[in-house]
């Protein structure tokens, strides 16, 4: 089976770093950061005067004279390049609805499979309750549309998928793929990370595939702990001794 | 996101093995736990959580009228809600079936095992005890029934009641001293058997749950030293084979007494 | 001569708080607020999609907010379903939380806020709208700011914060005056202003500046529940 290959989220997750994590205090929406006119509001803040205050809760971060948040819970905010993992819901005339449990539909056009198909072959290849990877196209006011044409996107086959929270996606994916293709290596497992927060899990063992599915929940539940890796290869090794 | 294909497709490899992704037997509960005083409002409260899934049950009583065709005996009413607080699911507006069929089942299966006795509930002519039951899941990761029938269960053991005076009003702040009379022997519990494929499990998780294609859930109590099956109720358009329910009914005493015994500290 | 307040407390001193971010591990946010007897549990579900698509504003996400006592939250049991009374406290729960919400980020879209009273000793709302700010910052939807909420009284001519259910039924001289309020935590702006009772002008700034300043407090708890919920994260909330 193809490996399927990942897009790091474009904010850099430079989570395992140690130095990096000192300079990083937890804010509260209202509260000031930094004070100061050179500073830059990023995403997650505000300028207030000669203040930077934030605008999220979550893990604030100076990066040059940049400030920003990084969030630690809540829902997927779509963005356009994502990379996610989407369940169909419905067949139109024209394409396939999916469900990316985010605030807007996502529709998937018959244009961008990535072959062409007939109108009247359309549930075939795809049918409701299937799954897929799959790249947001545009995203227009309430719409999102999907593209399968690309890279590692497609139809998912066999495995099954299971959610963890959006935010926690960079950690679980790692400095570009580390950690999720640490977890690859040690499972056999084929892994799509969607950017939504579902991820793709499929092995050659239901075993495997439990395995893997652990060991995301494992890297997941952990926000800013340095040597993440090395936590997660004894992590393993200690369940390889257990069985 | 509603179960995906796939998903239901491994869920149901991994039952018939014998496999559930947090590596418990297909028969086992997760953890419980179990604690009162919810709210100091009512007359017996109590907060139940198996694994994530939380509900949460309280009494409250009044002062009524009997049914006429039940003029010795107290009322019961089981109420509830499934807030939409508990799950992305549940939406505001008009209760939906589950929302219907819950405080139902939970009636049954409490009414039907004799744990209280309502004519016990007369208080003088023509007046009785209204004892009311209200279930709220706060969070539903699966398994709702079982685990509020388990709070109802509880908060009618903590339950007190109020004092009248000799016009029949209630102080609800007096302090109380008389337990609500309850069989000692008899506590109901209900077990919720789901079946996907050929595999029957117990209390599963959200998830597990969604991808299960029928249930069935008994209501089981001790009555005079023996096991009784006091409720029961099918969910679902998917069949149920003889076999199925034979294996069920095996369990059964055995997974009551097991869970009996861990609750024995609670209640 | 100064009331004295039953519980003992002093004019501004607010009942023990409690504050818990993450009560139910389903919601994207979440969190519990008490003051003293009275429980308030939140939760936020959101940005996500609102129907029926009538409903949808294309240029600001929708705030809704259900508040609702459960039956054995009072003495006399309330039954399930919406009253006149929960349907106005949804209403001006949503105009206290609105000003803090950033809705322009969410164009057709809904923020769903559930709010449910498990014991109720007065203040419900003011404490659902704090369990409410929490659980909104916690779902991780940008706020200018948390917003606080308390009830502040004014015992025939003294006036007290946060007050009790026997205090609303003061009834000696000028009898009770119970103003709810709720402001944005860093700055002079009110989003939610209730009253009923007998009050002059004047009082009523000071009964105003009486409540803003204990609202600072309510803040710091605020703050310091969210912060403590991501150094005991667990594996999935």
């Amino acid at each position: 089976m193809k490996n399927k290959i990942n897009e790091a989220h474009e904010a850099g997750e430079v989570f395992s770093d140690d130095s990096q994590e000192s300079n990083r205090k937890i804010v509260v929406p209202g509260e000031i950061i930094v004070t100061g006119e050179d500073y830059l509001p990023g995403e997650g803040t505000r300028r207030d005067g000669d203040n930077i205050v934030s605008i999220k809760f979550g893990l604030a971060e100076e990066s040059g004279r940049v400030v920003r948040i990084i969030p630690i819970f809540g829902a997927f905010i779509p963005r356009r390049s994502n990379v996610v993992v989407g369940r169909i819901t419905d067949i139109t005339y024209s394409g396939w609805l999916v469900d990316i449990d985010s605030a807007f539909s996502a529709f998937l056009s018959i244009e961008e499979f990535p072959k062409y198909i007939n109108r009247n072959e359309m549930e075939q290849y795809l049918a409701i309750g299937d799954v897929i990877s799959a790249k947001i196209w545009t995203l227009k006011n309430k719409n999102i549309d999907l593209t399968l044409k690309g890279k590692g996107l497609g139809k998912l086959e066999s495995g099954f998928i299971f959610r963890i929270i959006p935010s926690r996606v960079p950690r679980v994916i790692g400095r570009e793929g580390s950690m999720v293709n640490l977890i690859k290596e040690r499972t056999g497992c084929n892994i799509v990370v969607g950017q939504n927060g579902w991820i793709w899990v499929s092995g050659q063992s239901l075993d495997s595939e439990i395995k893997a599915r652990k060991a995301i929940e494992f890297v997941a539940g952990k926000v800013y702990v340095s040597g993440l890796t090395e936590l997660v290869e004894s992590w393993f090794m200690e369940a390889e001794n257990g069985s | 996101m509603e179960v995906s294909n796939i998903t239901k497709n491994t869920l149901s490899r991994m039952f018939s093995e014998g496999k559930r992704f947090d590596s418990r037997g297909l028969l086992d509960f997760r953890e419980i736990e179990i604690s009162g005083d919810v709210s100091n409002k009512s007359e017996g409260s109590a907060r139940v959580k198996i694994g994530k899934t939380e509900v949460i049950a309280g009494v409250k009583l009044s002062v009524g009228e009997p049914y006429p065709d039940s003029p010795n005996k107290g009322n019961l009413m089981v109420s509830g809600d499934l807030l939409p607080l508990a799950s992305p699911k549940f939406e505001s507006g008009p209760p939906g079936f589950n929302a219907i069929e819950l405080p139902r089942l939970v009636d049954r299966a409490v009414r039907e095992s004799g744990i209280i006795d309502l004519s016990k509930l007369l208080i003088e002519k023509e007046k009785v005890w209204n004892l009311m039951i209200d279930i709220y899941p706060i969070n539903d990761d699966g398994n709702i029934i079982d685990a509020s029938l388990l709070a109802a269960v509880v908060a009618l053991k903590n339950t007190y009641l109020p004092q009248i005076d000799k016009e029949g009003n209630i102080d609800y702040e007096k302090k109380k001293e008389k337990k609500l009379p309850l069989s000692p022997e008899t506590v109901p519990i209900s077990f919720s058997f789901f079946k996907l494929g050929d595999s029957i499990i117990l209390d599963p998780t959200r998830e597990e749950e969604e991808a299960c294609d029928v249930r069935i859930t008994l209501g089981i109590s001790k009555w005079n030293g023996q096991h009784m099956i006091n409720s029961c109720q099918k969910k679902g358009g998917e069949i149920l084979t003889r076999e199925d329910i034979e294996k069920i009914t095996s369990i059964l005493p055995e997974k009551f007494d097991e869970l009996n015994k861990k609750l024995k500290k609670y209640i | 001569m100064a009331v004295k307040r039953s519980d003992g407390r002093k004019p501004n001193e607010l009942r023990p708080i409690i504050a818990k971010i993450g009560v139910v591990p389903n919601a994207d946010g979440s969190a519990l607020f008490a003051f003293g007897d009275t429980i308030a549990i939140a939760a936020v579900y959101g940005p996500r999609q609102l129907h029926p698509q009538h409903m949808q504003n294309p240029s600001k996400g929708v705030l809704r907010c259900n508040y609702d006592l459960l039956s054995f939250s009072v003495y006399d049991r309330k039954k399930p379903g919406p009253s006149r009374r929960s349907q106005e406290i949804s209403k001006v729960t949503e105009w206290a939380l609105i000003p803090a919400v950033y809705l322009e980020q969410f164009p057709n879209s809904v923020i769903d806020v559930q709010i449910y009273i498990l014991q109720a000793d007065a203040g419900t709302r003011t404490a659902g709208i704090n369990a409410a700010s929490m659980a909104l910052a916690h779902a991780g939807i940008p706020m200018r700011d948390l917003v606080c909420s308390l009830a502040v009284g004014k015992l025939d001519k003294e006036i007290v914060v946060d007050i009790t259910k026997e205090e609303e039924d003061f009834e000696d001289g000028e009898g009770a005056t119970d103003l709810a309020i709720a402001k944005l935590a860093n700055s002079d702006e009110f989003s939610l202003l209730q009253m009923d009772g007998k009050i002059q002008p004047e009082l009523f700034n000071n009964a105003l500046k009486a409540g803003a300043e204990a609202c600072s407090k309510i803040y710091e708890v605020q703050k310091k529940a969210l912060k403590e919920a991501i150094n005991t994260l667990g594996s999935d909330e």
